[in-house]
């Protein structure tokens, strides 16, 4: 199967090695038989939304990210567009800040966004770095810890019932207070979480491919058979112990 | 010095031996640590003693080996006051000011984050400011924070400064516009421009209008020979330039510096076109400082480099070569340097200390890929072993050929086991698996301690 990726603005939304999640779906595609194929989508390119099975944004520094949003502003019909017909997304960082309502900065002024994730971000004051660990339970039932590292000043507060990614077990999350990290609305996923987040996560990673194949295909989504990921095991490991010894603290 | 000033020095001091006599590394913080707590003012005391002033340098990647440089450089004129250890918070200048009782210059390298406190303290009369890439973010946040930062430092520094700055990095080189003593190097030689600019490339867009700047060559990361198409911003004509760059792999290189007053002929032990980008900023700020151009040629013949940074250590018939590697824009240069000739095993070493870096997602950023093809065997060590295997996996190299090693002692002696005889094992270690690394090899005599090390 050919699977197509939309990658939204690789040049300029890349600060925590985005592309080592592309990387992690391409080979996990290939070596079920799938074959991943990205393409960039830039500042004035057409989002065309019905081309893509997985779309995908990154993180970058608040000047990148001030250089991209009118353009994703301008992209938010075929966004949504996209993402009722059911592809699956994926936005880290910036990506997911852009994605909500807005970021009000500190100065009042307010940085509109495509409105597909019911949040809103607002600038705090401390940053929030350090490791992180979650729990999700994106299918009824199935439980499973995430690892990554977070690292904003954005403070993102979901709307009232809005489903989170996860909970923080150790780390900030979305606001360092409300427990929750990220936000999860049918096949799209937003998360502060990098590290890259998906090569020590790859339970994600395939829920994802199967989202997007399910998309491809035309078909309900399907679990992909298993690999045997142990070095990915210890990598989440590592990282999760990270979180626990010193996830949250300022 | 007044006589509170002495009185805090002298304990001090005492507390620094204290702490090599109980053989807790090289003390070489501690006496700072007690005496910028007592009295931070101190360190301004300190350095206005110093009969020649000061010359600070800061820059994300290449500071310690450009203050090395320049203390080889200038070491036969003046008695220096010298944070060799690369101790470069202002507890760390603290202490060398302390010890360095008899300096009449000072050269000290700065963290990134700590240049604006050093610099409104210590009145220097050069600085020189090199680069600015994505390092450690979980430290200093963004690079846009350290660029401002520094903005606001160099503003506040005494108009007699002389300012050295990069022309080739679109950022720094914005810091001397307007200042009226100011020297601004580059590197001059587009057959060394990469193709295309590196995937982690940092100030691409245009520090005036935010369009992608134009490359006529692009050498390390962002730096290089800029132009913006939309609004003209360009590089900054060249003070001092390096041209007819001659690389010759791990051997170093041969290069032409042009300065005002003449051009001088290098001959360079290190290898890679960032250590020319290190040597043109060392000769930039000597230049500044009153050295003359043999004076440079001379001192940078005679280079060898900084601690931990490169080094060749034979053991058994066989040669360790290690290199530094703690962010993409660094450790792209260090595997640059090796394509000419990929080694046939490689050693990584990844720890996740503060002082590595928490957030290990750089190493996603390196342009790891050209090596991979080619590597025979790669062995991962170091707390993030498994992290780092996953990079290589994810890039391409296939199972058969990696090897995972959390402990450095045990990777180190399958790397050198896995090489043969008359060969060079090359090991690429972040920084405190380099401490770690010169410690197991202090232990079998290998290596001197590095607060033994030689002084110029």
């Amino acid at each position: 199967m050919n699977i197509v990726v939309g990658h939204l603005y690789p040049g300029y939304l890349n600060i925590y090695a985005d592309r080592g999640n592309m990387a992690v779906l391409g080979r996990r595609a290939a070596l079920r038989g799938h074959e991943l194929d990205v393409r960039s989508v830039g500042i004035g390119d057409p989002l065309d939304p019905d081309a893509y099975d997985l779309v995908y944004i990154g993180g970058g520094q608040d000047r990148e990210q001030a250089l991209v949003a009118p353009d994703l502003v301008e992209k938010s019909e075929a966004v949504h567009a996209a993402h009722a017909s059911g592809a699956a997304l994926l936005a880290v960082c910036g990506g997911y800040q852009l994605l909500g309502r807005g970021y009000r900065g500190r100065d009042g002024s307010v940085m509109p966004g495509v409105r597909l994730f019911p949040h809103e971000t607002v600038a705090g004051s401390a940053r929030m770095i350090g490791d992180v660990l979650l729990e999700c339970e994106l299918e009824p039932g199935e439980k499973h810890q995430l690892a990554g590292f977070e690292n904003h000043v954005g403070r993102t507060i979901l709307d009232h019932g809005a489903p989170p990614l996860g909970r923080v077990l150790f780390g900030f999350g979305n606001d360092g207070e409300s427990g929750f990290e990220g936000c999860r609305i049918g096949r799209a996923i937003g998360t502060y979480l990098h590290g890259p987040l998906l090569p020590r996560n790859p339970w994600l990673a395939d829920w994802l491919l199967a989202q997007a194949i399910a998309h491809a295909s035309g078909s309900a989504p399907r679990p992909l058979d298993p690999l045997p990921d142990e070095l990915e095991e210890e990598a989440f490991r590592v990282a999760a112990d990270r979180a626990r010894k010193r996830g949250g603290r300022r | 010095m007044g006589l509170r000033l002495g009185i805090e020095t002298l304990a001090a001091r005492g507390l620094g031996a204290l702490s090599r006599a109980a053989g807790r590394g090289g003390g070489t913080t501690l006496p700072g640590k007690l005496l910028w707590k007592l009295d931070p003012g101190s360190v301004d005391a300190l350095a206005a003693r110093l009969s020649k002033g000061s010359a600070l340098v800061s820059a994300t990647n290449g500071k310690t080996t450009t203050t090395a440089m320049a203390a080889r450089i200038l070491g036969d004129g003046s008695r220096l006051a010298w944070n060799q250890s690369g101790a470069n918070l202002l507890s760390g200048i603290a202490s060398e000011l302390m010890s360095a009782r008899r300096a009449e210059l000072g050269l000290f390298e700065v963290d990134e984050g700590a240049f604006p406190e050093a610099a409104a303290r210590m009145r220097p009369r050069v600085v020189a400011l090199s680069n600015l890439f994505r390092d450690q973010l979980d430290r200093y946040g963004e690079l846009e924070l350290v660029a401002e930062r520094w903005r606001a430092a160099v503003g506040a520094l005494s108009g007699e400064t002389m300012l050295v700055v990069n022309a080739d990095d679109p950022v720094v080189a914005s810091l001397a516009d307007g200042r009226r003593h100011a020297l601004r190097f580059g590197l001059d030689d587009p057959r060394h421009a990469r193709p295309t600019l590196q995937h982690a490339a940092d100030s691409k867009y245009c520090i005036r209008c935010g369009a992608p700047y134009e490359y006529a060559a692009a050498y390390v990361g962002h730096l290089g020979d800029y132009r913006c198409p939309a609004c003209d911003h360009a590089r900054p004509p060249l003070d001092l330039a390096a041209r007819e760059v001659e690389l010759r792999g791990l051997l170093g290189s041969r290069f032409r510096i042009d300065a005002p007053d003449g051009a001088v002929d290098i001959e360079l032990g290190l290898p890679g076109l960032y250590n020319v980008y290190n040597a043109t900023a060392a000769a930039s700020l000597s230049l500044a400082l009153g050295a003359s151009l043999s004076d440079v040629q001379t001192g940078l013949k005679a280079f060898s480099a900084a601690f931990g940074r490169f080094e060749r250590i034979p053991t058994g018939g066989k040669t360790i070569v290690v290199l530094l590697v703690k962010n993409p824009a660094g450790a792209n240069e260090v595997l640059r340097t090796l394509e000419t000739g990929v080694p046939p095993v490689l050693v990584l070493a990844l720890n996740d200390a503060i002082a590595d870096g928490q957030d290990v997602s750089w190493i996603w950023d390196v342009d790891f890929e050209p090596i991979l093809e080619h590597a025979g065997r790669v062995v991962v060590s170091g707390d993030r072993a498994a992290e780092l295997g996953l990079r290589m996996l994810y890039g391409g190299l296939s199972e058969d050929r990696l090897e995972v090693e959390p402990a450095l002692e045990r990777a180190l002696d399958r790397g050198l086991e896995l090489v043969e005889a008359g060969t060079e094992l090359v090991v690429l270690p972040t920084y405190t698996a380099m401490l770690a690394l010169r410690e197991i090899l202090s232990a079998r005599g290998l290596v001197r301690p590095y607060w033994e090390g030689e002084r110029p």
